[in-house]
């Protein structure tokens, strides 16, 4: 069921523009950047061979091209996640899914596992971008796979924010605004916070990314980010079961 | 379960009452419905009818009372009964981005019709509905006629043993309203049929029993039969029902 769920999700996402304008432009930006920092690293190359112990290509080209997309991510997820919702509220479709005899947890985690999917394969895309570097030398696919292991965590956690954010309300734009925010809001949480041992400092997401992104997989960031997920999940379930108590 | 072990009371409702806050849109309602019956739900505006018909689909919580689909609990067990049920809400839940197959599959697997026997299903019911032709159709693109019928068809795809029809026959022309009624009489044989309306002749049409509401009560409930023998007229049962409650109201 929950596949089915998702797989309507992943239907109504390419039928749309908007899905083809992303994954278009996602590329195009991290394309942007792989290159430039392609340039930056043959420039550096033999002035890098000097130092001990020099940072490698992927240290050099890969990483800023996940710290970009981890950036568009965050802008992007508004706009993806803001139908989930809001508009089978508006549109009256949420009655079918309520309606058949599958159970509210499907219909959520059905919802989460569709734009997941599509993250995945805006993902791919980076992956095999950074892969090509193989063509001409070595990789360190260790440092790759910790960075492809937080990006899907950050996207997990923007997708069920915004699905939790669109059940609140049955005006998609609302939702975009309100997801927007908060996303920004976590993600300045660790600039408000000057000092460093602060709490508030641990909500910020991206502060969270930037240990997968060096190629350190935190547990602690990796509980929080999981804990992240699933509260809004259940937050969800939680909206839906309350607008049929409520009404 | 196997079919033979359905009773044969589809829908028992018992004391349903609902508040939105301070305001009571039903009140204690009871309801019952055996296999092979057509009951029309008449009532004016706001008189509670969408909101009996939401919580007989679990769309909507009772704050009391109790409903069971087939013997089943629908607020216990709400997964096992709404199995049972096919519900065309008042606006129809239709994506209109998707073609008509597109939509009408995935109805059917919500309903866990199986995968093997999905074609047939959709065959079958584009046929009872009239949407042969258009199954490649984007929803979006199709008239106001053509969509109810599509709704009407997503309630019906998975042979549920109870149907709920929220004024299935708005929107669409004589011929095509005709065309449903014959419908609707032909899905009352096997299963039984709830449907609200408007349209007095149409429940002289194709109902066997029906129940006035009034602001938020059940105020009346006959057999059609029994008021054809009594040569009694609906619509003035239906004026007597409704505005004298309405005056005492204002």
């Amino acid at each position: 069921m929950i596949l089915t769920i998702a797989s309507k999700e992943l239907k109504l996402l390419f039928v749309s523009p908007l899905a083809w304008t992303f994954l278009a432009l996602i590329q195009l930006m991290l394309t942007w950047v792989f290159l430039g920092q392609l340039d930056a690293f043959l420039e550096l190359q033999s002035q890098l061979m000097q130092i001990a112990n020099p940072p490698g290509a992927t240290e050099v080209i890969i990483v800023p091209v996940f710290a970009v997309a981890s950036l568009v991510l965050l802008v992007a997820t508004p706009l993806l996640t803001m139908r989930l919702m809001a508009e089978e509220w508006r549109n009256h479709t949420m009655t079918l899914l309520i309606s058949a005899p599958i159970s509210l947890t499907a219909i959520v985690v059905g919802k989460f596992l569709g734009l997941m999917i599509f993250f995945l394969l805006a993902m791919l895309l980076a992956v095999l971008l950074s892969l090509s570097l193989l063509i001409g030398g070595t990789m360190d696919l260790g440092l790759l796979l910790s960075n492809m292991i937080g990006l899907s965590l950050l996207a997990a956690c923007f997708i069920s924010i915004g699905l939790y954010i669109s059940s609140l309300t049955s005006h998609p734009a609302i939702a975009a605004v309100g997801t927007l925010g908060i996303l920004l809001a976590l993600w300045i949480a660790d600039v408000v916070a000057t000092n460093t041992s602060s709490v508030i400092q641990n909500f910020s997401l991206l502060r969270h990314y930037e240990s997968f992104n060096r190629g350190l997989i935190d547990s602690f960031s990796l509980a929080f980010l999981v804990l992240f997920i699933l509260t809004f999940l259940i937050l969800t379930i939680r909206r839906l079961d309350g607008k049929r108590l409520h009404g | 379960m196997l079919v033979n072990d359905i009773p044969n009371v589809t829908i028992s409702a018992c004391n349903l009452s609902r508040n939105f806050g301070k305001h009571t849109a039903v009140h204690q309602v009871d309801l019952e419905l055996r296999r092979g019956e057509v009951l029309g739900l008449l009532g004016p505006n706001g008189a509670g009818k969408s909101t009996t018909m939401q919580m007989l689909t679990g769309n909507l919580a009772p704050t009391s009372g109790s409903v069971q689909i087939c013997g089943i609990d629908l607020l216990k067990h709400p997964q096992q009964a709404k199995c049972y049920i096919g519900y065309l809400p008042e606006n129809p839940p239709l994506y209109k981005e998707l073609t008509v197959d597109e939509y009408l599959r995935f109805a059917a697997r919500l309903h866990h019709v199986n995968l093997s026997r999905i074609d047939s299903v959709l065959t079958e019911v584009k046929q009872r509905c009239g949407l042969n032709d258009i199954g490649k159709r984007l929803i979006n693109t199709l008239s106001k006629g053509y969509q109810q019928r599509v709704g009407i068809a997503q309630a019906i795809i998975h042979q549920p043993e109870v149907i709920i029809l929220d004024e299935p026959s708005i929107g669409l022309d004589p011929n095509q309203i005709r065309e449903i009624r014959i419908l609707i009489r032909e899905l009352g044989k096997a299963s039984s049929v709830i449907l609200s309306t408007h349209i007095l002749p149409e429940v002289e049409g194709v109902c066997d029993r029906v129940q006035i509401m009034n602001q938020g009560t059940m105020v009346f409930s006959a057999a059609l039969a029994e008021l054809k023998q009594k040569n009694l007229n609906l619509e003035r049962i239906f004026e007597q029902f409704t505005l004298r409650n309405g005056h005492t109201g204002n």
